[in-house]
């Protein structure tokens, strides 16, 4: 590959170093969003039987450049009894953490800009950020259905936390460590395979703290109108949107990295690999927006705390106690048992789960 | 055991999503792909045959809407009627074809095509130089059996049929 005659701790020096990596993590983010963006509208428009954006450009590819363009030029309305500060700081306070997990993502061997050895507990304290912000803009907007929208966000946030943290500890205790390159050199067997019911439960609560489909309460076009985002627009309404497709391309590289192995590949080079798996998980995260309808909110709520939160701590037990109990056995033996164990709960913990006592229809 | 309610019901449907990947997309890019439409259609305009028209003005009468004018004036030399004038408001018109199926002469078709939007009111109005059969301006198969066989199918999107008219 093109960049073998470089040192591996190219560019050494440290403010080079930050330097260019803030340029690269910039570029790269603006760049997949946009990809993300017709990615998504073409698969999700021929998984519907229609075509998608096919006008600008060939297949449409420069459409999103066409929708940047228009939202910067569009009319900034702020409303006349909204908390103006609030409304002005909202996207800036959910955009900028959504770029701050990116500093920790490594893109191929070496090339991270901080190689933090808390890399995983600083995505997940700084990800939660972005609630705020979105809160922010739901309480900015004084209009009660981007209050309510926000609200909901906040509620969602802090339950899926809690599933999700305690599926990544499962990873950080076969990786032993939080570092995310420690994390992607531990990876010779992908985590999906060792802990398939934690990558279950990471993703579905990654979902919903990302607002997609089904669990995009948040935005409820057919409830809420818009959301939280109903009193913005012009760029500001822009930077939601770019915050909104951020998160997703972090949780595509966060999946990629704690379970796929990161840019750990055969043939390719490490960074196209990198590029694949978080196209792949981002392409999964569209099939289910085509296929799965909104949940209710009292679904949402029972099946974080009922369902993923459960599992997700006995999920973290059956890991330590392998790790513990069996440290010589070859992590290969783990993966059937570890597949069979997740099925098994799941059906398990799928004839529990009842919602209001029985009564109210999952 | 069921196990619709334990994932299997999701996994079904993600199968069938994923199948749709690789169908062909229903709907048509319209400026470049046109359908054909029903032989038979009732199209956006009327068309009038000048020379079998004997100026009876049943036409006239059959339409509900009061949207045909005709003026005659009586040919003495010949015996019949002449037209003066005969025009359509497309405006009123509502294409129920009844004045095609009243007319004895075979004198008056449905057009076939459906692109006739006009920006002024006034051009909607169809003279009679606006209502002769050309090239452009197709008959439609309505009523008229004979006429429809002559024309192209009506283009199905199970036959996959979207070429260019």
């Amino acid at each position: 590959m093109a960049m073998t005659w470089l040192p591996p701790d190219w560019p050494g020096n440290f403010w080079a170093h930050w330097a260019i990596f803030a340029v690269i993590i910039l570029v790269f983010v603006l760049l997949m969003v946009l990809m993300f963006i017709w990615f998504e509208r073409r698969a999700l428009a021929i998984m519907q039987a229609r075509l998608g954006p096919n006008r600008a450009g060939p297949f449409g590819l420069f459409q999103p450049a066409a929708d940047a363009l228009k939202i910067m030029l569009k009319e900034d309305i702020v409303p006349a009894k909204g908390d103006k500060l609030v409304h002005w700081l909202a996207p800036v306070v959910a955009f900028v953490p959504v770029l701050l997990i990116f500093a920790v993502v490594p893109f191929r061997g070496g090339a991270i800009l901080a190689d933090l050895n808390i890399g995983i507990l600083y995505i997940l304290a700084i990800s939660s950020v972005t609630t705020v912000g979105i809160f922010m803009a739901g309480w900015g907007s004084n209009n009660k259905y981007s209050t309510l929208g926000a609200m909901r966000q906040v509620a969602s946030v802090v339950s899926y936390e809690m599933p999700v943290v305690l599926s990544v500890v499962g990873v950080i205790l076969l990786a032993g460590s939080l570092s995310m390159q420690q994390i992607v050199a531990a990876q010779d067997i992908p985590f999906i395979l060792l802990q398939p019911l934690g990558f279950l439960l990471f993703f579905i609560g990654a979902l919903a703290e990302i607002n997609r489909t089904p669990f995009d309460l948040t935005e409820a076009d057919s409830e809420l109108v818009a959301g939280f985002n109903i009193e913005y627009s012009g760029m500001k309404f822009g930077l939601l949107f770019l915050a909104e497709y951020g998160e997703a391309l972090a949780i595509s590289a966060i999946v990629t990295t704690l379970f796929l192995g990161g840019w750990r590949g055969p043939i390719l080079p490490d960074w196209l690999w990198f590029l694949v798996k978080v196209g792949l998980v981002f392409f999964v995260i569209v099939w289910i927006r085509t296929t799965i309808p909104r949940v209710r909110i009292d679904q949402l709520m029972a099946l974080a705390w009922k369902f993923l939160f459960p599992l997700a701590l006995l999920n973290l037990l059956i890991t330590a106690a392998e790790i513990l109990v069996w440290p010589a056995v070859s992590l290969w033996v783990f993966v059937p048992v570890n597949i069979a164990i997740a099925i098994v709960l799941i059906v398990l913990w799928s004839k529990f789960f009842k919602l209001g006592w029985g009564k109210v229809e999952v | 055991m069921k196990f619709e309610r334990y994932g299997l019901g999701i996994a079904k449907g993600l199968s069938v999503t994923i199948r749709h990947l690789l169908r062909r997309p229903v709907t048509t890019q319209y400026p470049e792909q046109r359908l054909n439409p029903s032989r038979r259609t009732r199209g956006n305009e009327l068309i009038w045959d000048k020379d079998k028209c004997t100026g009876c003005g049943t036409c006239a009468k059959a339409c509900h809407i009061g949207a045909i004018h005709i003026s005659t004036s009586t040919d003495l030399v010949n015996n019949k009627y002449e037209v003066k004038s005969y025009e359509v408001d497309t405006g009123y018109c509502i294409f129920c074809g009844l004045c095609v199926e009243a007319c004895p002469f075979e004198a008056l078709f449905m057009s076939y095509d459906y692109e006739r939007a006009q920006y002024r009111r006034g051009d909607l109005v169809q003279g009679k130089e606006e209502m002769k059969e050309t090239p452009e301006r197709k008959v439609s198969g309505y009523f008229y059996p004979g006429r429809a066989a002559k024309l192209p199918k009506q283009s199905l999107l199970v036959d996959n049929d979207r070429g260019k008219r």
